[in-house]
């Protein structure tokens, strides 16, 4: 049952992402995207993902849509629609896309089945975690105790790149406004 | 037949996690729309997001939560690597987006090649005024 509701979901997903390639409206493609990222963290929660559904449904489908949305606010919502005289320099980035999907897909077939119990990743490290962390951390939630415990130098790694991130922004767009005061 | 049938069932998340990957990376290298680039790249982020909690799932398990009564449990690694990723996924694409602001600003388009007309306008004016300039320096060195 839950195999069929990931499928039918999985199915949705990549014909939402289809539909954003060929859309020629900006705000329509932004808000497909907040769709699929919907979509993304319905899947998430299906796969027993639930802190990584909250995650995504909240950052994903939240934070990203409306940053994307101000931006097409700022620049207008329409694409300059393609000639037709540039064809051929779109047969190019088909092939290269097919051939690479081709080699990974190549790639998968060695991968052990979806869900098996006894695939490798499951066989080292992650007992530990699933077996000590809630007697060793002292909390139910074995993702948050790894996130913020065992590996809390890689979350304030994190936090570095999301600080790093916010200057960034805030100094490309923060110029313009000081110029503006010092005009006026 | 009977294999593949077993082996799509099998692989279907996968396969669905590399289709989605190369229609991101398909807009990303092929559309010139920088807000396009941005939601594809954002699309090939996800893909990845979706292959690595398809590896992290366990038949028959349950959320890494411990309860009463549950016993088996999907993989926590995976679920903790994502959750970083999806951050510092945001981050990159306020920052695209900020640039992207930036660029319309100061060219007034979002479309790769416009841009790259209007370098080469620009460049084209420059070298004529410095031409300009260089003549009226040689015209006023020579003794009238």
């Amino acid at each position: 049952m839950e195999q069929v509701i990931v499928t039918v979901l999985l199915g949705f997903l990549a014909a939402t992402a289809v539909a954003v390639i060929r859309i020629k409206n900006l705000f329509a493609i932004v808000m497909l995207f907040g769709v699929y990222s919907l979509l993304c963290a319905s899947v998430f929660l299906i796969m027993d993902a639930g802190d990584v559904a909250f995650t995504e449904a909240a950052v994903g489908a939240g934070i990203t849509t409306v940053l994307m949305l101000s931006t097409v606010a700022l620049t207008g919502s329409a694409i300059r629609i393609d000639k037709g005289s540039d064809k051929r320099n779109k047969l190019m980035p088909l092939a290269l896309v097919t051939l690479t999907g081709l080699a990974l897909v190549w790639g998968t077939l060695d991968i052990p089945p979806y869900s098996d119990p006894a695939a490798p990743v499951h066989q080292h490290v992650a007992p530990r975690y699933i077996e000590d962390s809630p007697q060793e951390i002292g909390i139910p939630n074995m993702v948050a105790s790894v996130l913020a415990s065992y590996r809390g130098f890689d979350t304030l790694g994190e936090v570095a790149v999301v600080f790093t991130a916010g200057l960034g922004v805030l100094m490309l767009l923060g110029r313009k406004k000081r110029k503006d005061q010092n005009k006026s | 037949m009977d294999w593949l049938l077993k082996d799509w069932f099998s692989h279907y998340n996968y396969w669905i996690a590399i289709f989605l990957m190369m229609i991101g990376f398909y807009t990303v290298i092929s559309r010139g729309n920088m807000v396009k680039q941005i939601v594809g790249l954002n699309i090939f982020q996800t893909s990845v997001f979706i292959l690595y909690i398809s590896l992290g799932n366990v038949a028959g398990g349950s959320a890494p939560i411990v309860r009463e009564g549950i016993t088996l449990f999907s993989n926590p690694l995976p679920h903790v690597l994502i959750l970083t990723a999806i951050v510092v996924g945001v981050a990159t694409s306020a920052l695209g987006l900020a640039l992207i602001v930036r660029i319309k600003e100061a060219y007034g388009t979002i479309e790769e090649d416009e841009i790259r007309e209007v370098d080469r306008m620009r460049e084209s004016v420059e070298i004529h005024i410095e031409d300009a300039l260089q003549d009226k320096t040689l015209h006023e060195d020579t003794p009238r």
